[in-house]
């Protein structure tokens, strides 16, 4: 065989196995940072400015007014 | 504080859309868009179940790893917010959502689709807190208030409460233990699972033992 023919087939090869080099396409799904406007946290304008724990006792107390069996104790 | 999340119990929701009407309410929700909204399995059917739903603030929100511009954020109490000024109103989000949360409101005559629109837990959005804006986008900030959302503060029945994670618990263990003495005991609580996972601590729950609806009586 001649040496133009071993360099033909060569270079066929290289053309018709290229689609072999697939790449996964099972995508992952990545979570983007927050490109947004920064936010301030519940507690920290009025009427709690800035004091989480009276926040919280808040929220708590508030939370059991949804418990009728508390209530009716 | 661990984490604010919602709990529908399907046992006592009367479907009476007191949820429904109190959001729309508390937060001037445009025509079209509904934040939360009452589904109802086997409708006229003895043995119905009813179920409110709204976003559910997930632990591993969907609609943030899908987000093309990402305009979502989480508080630090676990609530799944968004800003509007970013939204592109894609509609990626409604299609990851596993609870149909995300809403789009009508802006143009062709159907053209605003910015999404969600349930914000009452805890409005990356405005000053209590401010025009802040109402105008996302809704008033009951959280910054001290209150719960709305919705869960209306409901009769307390079948939809709101609140820290571990309040929310130990609510719906009394109720289940009372339920268990009266031998009448339900499954977890809808979306519950869907929502925030089963973790490494719970095991798999039982089927619930719903009554069965009764045969047709036969025609004469």
């Amino acid at each position: 065989m001649s040496r133009l023919a071993v360099v033909g087939i060569a270079l066929a090869a290289t053309f018709v196995l290229a689609a072999c080099s697939e790449r996964p396409q099972v995508v992952n799904y990545k979570q983007g940072k927050y490109a947004g406007k920064p936010d301030t946290p519940a507690y920290q304008n009025a009427p709690y400015n800035g004091d989480k724990a009276a926040w919280e006792r808040a929220l708590a107390t508030r939370a059991q007014a949804q418990n009728e069996y508390q209530r009716i104790k | 504080m661990a984490r604010m999340k919602f709990l529908c119990d399907a046992e006592r929701c009367i479907e009476c859309n007191g949820c429904v009407t109190a959001c729309k309410q508390e937060h001037d929700v445009p025509w079209g868009v509904n934040r939360r909204r009452v589904v109802t399995i086997n409708d006229g059917v003895p043995g119905e179940r009813s179920m409110s739903v709204a976003c559910m603030h997930c632990s591993d929100a969907p609609c943030m790893a899908v987000c093309p511009v990402d305009c979502f954020y989480r508080t630090t109490e676990g609530v799944v917010l968004h800003d509007k000024d970013l939204c592109i109103g894609c509609g990626y989000c409604f299609y990851a959502c596993p609870f149909g949360a995300p809403q789009f409101p009508q802006t143009g005559a062709f159907g053209v689709r605003g910015k999404m629109d969600k349930c914000t837990f009452c805890a409005g959005g990356p405005e000053p807190d209590g401010s025009p804006e802040e109402f105008a986008k996302y809704g008033r900030n009951r959280l910054s208030e001290g209150k719960l959302p709305a919705c869960a503060e209306m409901c009769s029945t307390k079948a939809l409460i709101a609140g820290d994670a571990d309040v929310l618990s130990n609510i719906y263990r009394d109720r289940v233990t009372i339920r268990a003495a009266r031998g009448t005991l339900g499954g977890p609580p809808w979306g519950w699972d869907a929502a925030y996972g089963t973790g490494d601590k719970t095991a798999a729950q039982p089927p619930a033992q719903q009554p069965q609806p009764a045969a047709p009586a036969p025609k004469s």
